[in-house]
């Protein structure tokens, strides 16, 4: 019961998706499926929230390594989530006054916006800057022109690099006419819609093949590692 | 020199990066000059697929990204927006992702409120909001979108607001605009939308550079517009000032621009890193020093 | 102490100097935010209310403002905007300087980043779709009554099953029993199977082999015979199928497969070049709007949007 019946939901859950792209009559239960799919999408936020809370709840407790970041994360989620879900000084809807919890959980100027727009912007739009910095190191580090293949990977790379930026069209700019599918602006072009394009079109359809197979897998049982390891 | 690049310190490297993008950024600033841009094919397939559009076309915008990546796909949705308000489509802004909402707040206070102070919400455009679920999401709403979106972003039930009196599924778009950050994103709208639906669903996006060599492949039949990266969103705000922004065009439309000075510095840094780089190599092939 | 001490501290030094400098001596100060007090009426109730509520405006405009009437209320200076643009700045600061080297600045703004990104997402799941699409569709009357008074639906009790699903869910969490979060979860995996199975053979299987299938001979009724797409298109052929060939493992790579197959690395290997190439500029963007963050609305060393005095 505790592995059958997760195996005949999957099954169930996914063929009627598959036979509701088949038969019209019945794209309305896939249209409930994939609704149901999308509220537990949500409620699977509630879950990695309260996971977050467990794990560093337990940090606290146990005062494991490093546990004071812990309740610093602690901090930040018991207080965003109490402002957001109270929708703390929001104003309420103009139309329905009367309603303190009728405004938008976002407004602007409540202590909730000014958590994403202060605390969570730009925490994660600098963590994903970093990126650049790391670049430029695997760049120093990591692409040697060892054979063949590396060349023309480093190559094409060059021509992009330049191609996509004013350095290209002024490096070529003095190319005459009847040269002018090579440079570096148009050879980018041809690049990118013949070579990427076939590249990418093999990947995809590899990609394609492998994502049909695990998934039917999945739906016919052969495959049950998500379904942990059967201890309890 | 072999020795000292050698043994040259990675933080040597940041702190050039970190210059090879300040200094432009100051620089352009101050000076207001930036380079010229050049559109090409897949801009101007983009651009042309807004201007095909006629007064009142329902246009659904749906901005799939987050702050992480506002510095690529900012300008892209700031332009997406000038231009649909400019044409007088009517406007219908969603999301995919959590934060997606946030992005299409700053997008109409940056343009609509600013600029076209006339359009009224609920008759020239409406906020959707966001629903999670991903493809689960363009599943439901290809084919009945009031089942997921019974109430817009701010709490208005559906049927109370009139431009959303024809729209039942996203088949009813005259044209699907994304931008897309990544999962659930542009690739998403394609399998879901445009590739079961190709007469009924026409999609254009703008993507980060990460994502734009991947959808290729979609381009022209599944995806006839797209634009990749920075460059592509200065080249479609170049097309959109030449068409729409008069003499002395706001700096708010000219981001992207602005940031391809620094972008080209930084391009010619990664390009001389990745020459020093095999310098060394070469020179440890040649003195037989394993690598 | 240390180099790497001595060098942080001597740069945090500088920094100190550099800041306070400029809000004492600039003749405008630095990382102020101001907002403009619009009046909103209340349109649904018998009583008239009204409340205030702050927008965004510029430097210049307050300034304007100020000039014209020394006494107007419209145009403020906003403390908690303006406090928080320095947090904001010193979170930015904190996460770069790890650059340098791991700190317990930069954990404490992970550990933040961490906390305020799982609420977050809570309430956003929350508000747009367990109030609306779930506990609306269940009970309309009872969310009317308090959260979304413009609710318009009917009740369908059909929304108990996911209902009922999301609590099996939430399960995972308890000490005992977590195999009923299996319910759900399998639900989730075979709705996601089911979906992407569909898509994917569609999209990118079907679809690429439809999209490849392309004129070799292109001929135009402008121009006749057209070599130069025709030569593009042959080689996209040659090029999706001879990688095609690389990624088939079930069969030796010798002889002519062999060829084929180094043929098929050499287009998958222009295909990473070119992948390389957008990703670096993807990366670069990133990092130029937060930098434009630290000038712009931080350090007040640039205005290019011409907002301030």
């Amino acid at each position: 019961m505790k592995r059958n019946v997760p195996l005949f939901i999957t099954a169930l859950g996914g063929f009627t998706l598959i036979i509701a792209y088949f038969i019209p009559a019945t794209q309305g239960w896939g249209e409930v499926a994939a609704i149901w799919f999308d509220i537990l999408a949500s409620i699977a936020f509630i879950l990695g929230g309260g996971n977050l809370l467990k794990i560093h709840l337990k940090k606290v407790s146990d005062k494991s390594a490093g546990w004071a970041y812990s309740a610093i994360t602690l901090a930040a989620f018991l207080t965003t989530l109490f402002v957001g879900l109270g929708k703390v000084g929001v104003n309420p809807n103009p139309q329905y006054p009367e309603y303190s919890l009728s405004g938008h959980y976002r407004e602007i100027g409540s202590p909730f916006w000014w958590l994403y727009e202060y605390a969570f912007k730009p925490l994660t739009a600098t963590m994903f800057a970093m990126l650049a910095f790391y670049i430029s190191s695997a760049a120093f580090r990591a692409f040697r022109a060892k054979n063949l293949e590396a060349i023309l990977l480093l190559g094409t790379a060059f021509i992009i690099l330049l191609g996509r930026t004013f350095a290209g069209v002024y490096l070529t700019a003095w190319f005459p006419d009847w040269m002018s599918g090579l440079k570096i602006e148009n050879l980018t072009v041809f690049i990118m819609s013949v070579f990427n394009t076939a590249g990418n079109r093999a990947i995809m359809i590899g990609i394609a093949l492998g994502v049909a197979s695990t998934s039917l897998k999945v739906l016919l049982g052969v495959d049950r590692s998500y379904l942990g390891s059967g201890e309890d | 020199m072999y020795e000292f690049l050698k043994d040259l310190d990675k933080r040597w490297i940041f702190l050039l990066m970190f210059l090879c993008v300040t200094i432009p950024i100051y620089v352009i600033a101050k000076t207001g000059k930036s380079f010229p841009e050049v559109p090409t094919v897949l801009s101007e397939a983009v651009f042309q697929a807004v201007e095909d559009l006629g007064q009142g076309d329902p246009v659904l915008l749906s901005f799939d990204f987050d702050p992480a990546s506002e510095g690529e796909l900012g300008p892209m949705a700031t332009a997406f927006v000038r231009h649909c308000a400019e044409k007088k489509v009517k406007m219908y802004f969603m999301a995919l992702w959590p934060v997606g909402p946030q992005m299409i707040d700053d997008a109409i206070a940056k343009v609509i409120h600013s600029d076209f102070p006339s359009l009224v919400y609920g008759e020239d455009y409406v906020n959707l909001g966001f629903k999670p679920g991903n493809e689960g999401v363009i599943k439901v709403i290809v084919t009945d979108m009031r089942e997921l979106y019974t109430t817009d972003d701010i709490g208005t039930s559906i049927n109370d607001i009139p431009m959303m009196k024809n729209i039942h599924s996203v088949q009813d778009f005259d044209l699907v605009i994304n931008v897309s950050a990544g999962y659930a994103g542009t690739k998403e709208w394609v399998q879901y939308g445009s590739t079961p639906y190709p007469d009924k669903i026409k999609i254009v996006a703008g993507c980060t550079g990460v994502q734009a060599p991947l959808l290729y492949p979609y381009i022209p039949n599944q995806l006839p517009g797209l634009l990749g990266a920075i460059k592509g969103a200065a080249e479609y705000e170049k097309l959109v000032i030449d068409k729409y922004g008069g003499n002395d065009p706001d700096p708010k439309y000219l981001e992207a621009k602005r940031r391809m000075g620094p972008q080209l510095v930084a391009h010619l840094l990664i390009i001389l890193l990745i020459i020093l780089a095999n310098y060394i190599y070469f020179v440890e092939k040649k003195s037989g020093v394993s690598v | 102490m240390n180099r790497e001490t001595l060098i942080s501290v001597s740069l945090l030094a500088v920094g100190a100097i550099f800041i306070i400098g400029r809000v004492l001596f600039s003749e405008y100060g630095m990382g102020k935010a101001y907002v403009q007090a619009v009046e909103v009426r209340s349109s649904g109730s018998e009583e008239d209310l009204s409340w205030t509520k702050y927008e965004s405006t510029t430097q210049r405009k307050y300034h304007e403002a100020v000039k014209k009437d020394p006494d107007q209320n419209d145009y403020q200076f906003s403390l908690s905007r303006t406090l928080g643009i320095w947090v904001a700045a010193l979170f930015t600061l904190f996460i770069l300087s790890f650059l340098y080297k791991d700190n317990p600045l930069y954990k404490i703004a992970e550990s933040v980043v961490v906390g305020v990104s799982a609420a977050y997402w809570m309430v956003v799941g929350f508000w747009t779709t367990i109030v609306p699409n779930l506990l609306g569709k269940l009970s309309p009357g009872w969310i009317k009554s308090w959260a979304m008074p413009g609710l318009d639906t009917e009740a369908e009790l059909l929304y108990l099953v996911p209902l009922v699903m999301g609590v099996m869910l939430l399960w995972r969490l308890a000490p005992q029993g977590t195999w009923i979060s299996r319910w759900p979860l399998a639900f989730i995996i075979g709705t996601t199977a089911g979906i992407r199975l569909i898509g994917f053979l569609h999209a990118d299987f079907l679809g690429q082999i439809r999209n490849t299938i392309m004129s070799l001979i292109v001929i135009t009724p402008e121009t006749g015979f057209d070599l130069w797409e025709s030569v593009k298109n042959i080689i996209i052929v040659i090029g999706v199928l001879s990688s095609i060939v690389y990624f088939f493992f079930s069969i030796e790579h010798k002889g002519y497969v062999g060829k084929t197959a180094k043929l098929g690395i050499w287009f998958l290997m222009i295909t990473f070049g070119a992948a390389f190439g957008y990703t670096v500029m993807g990366r670069i963007a990133l990092l130029a709007i937060r930098i434009e963050f630290l000038l712009n609305d931080w350090l007040w060393l640039i205005d290019p949007s011409n907002i301030r005095i």
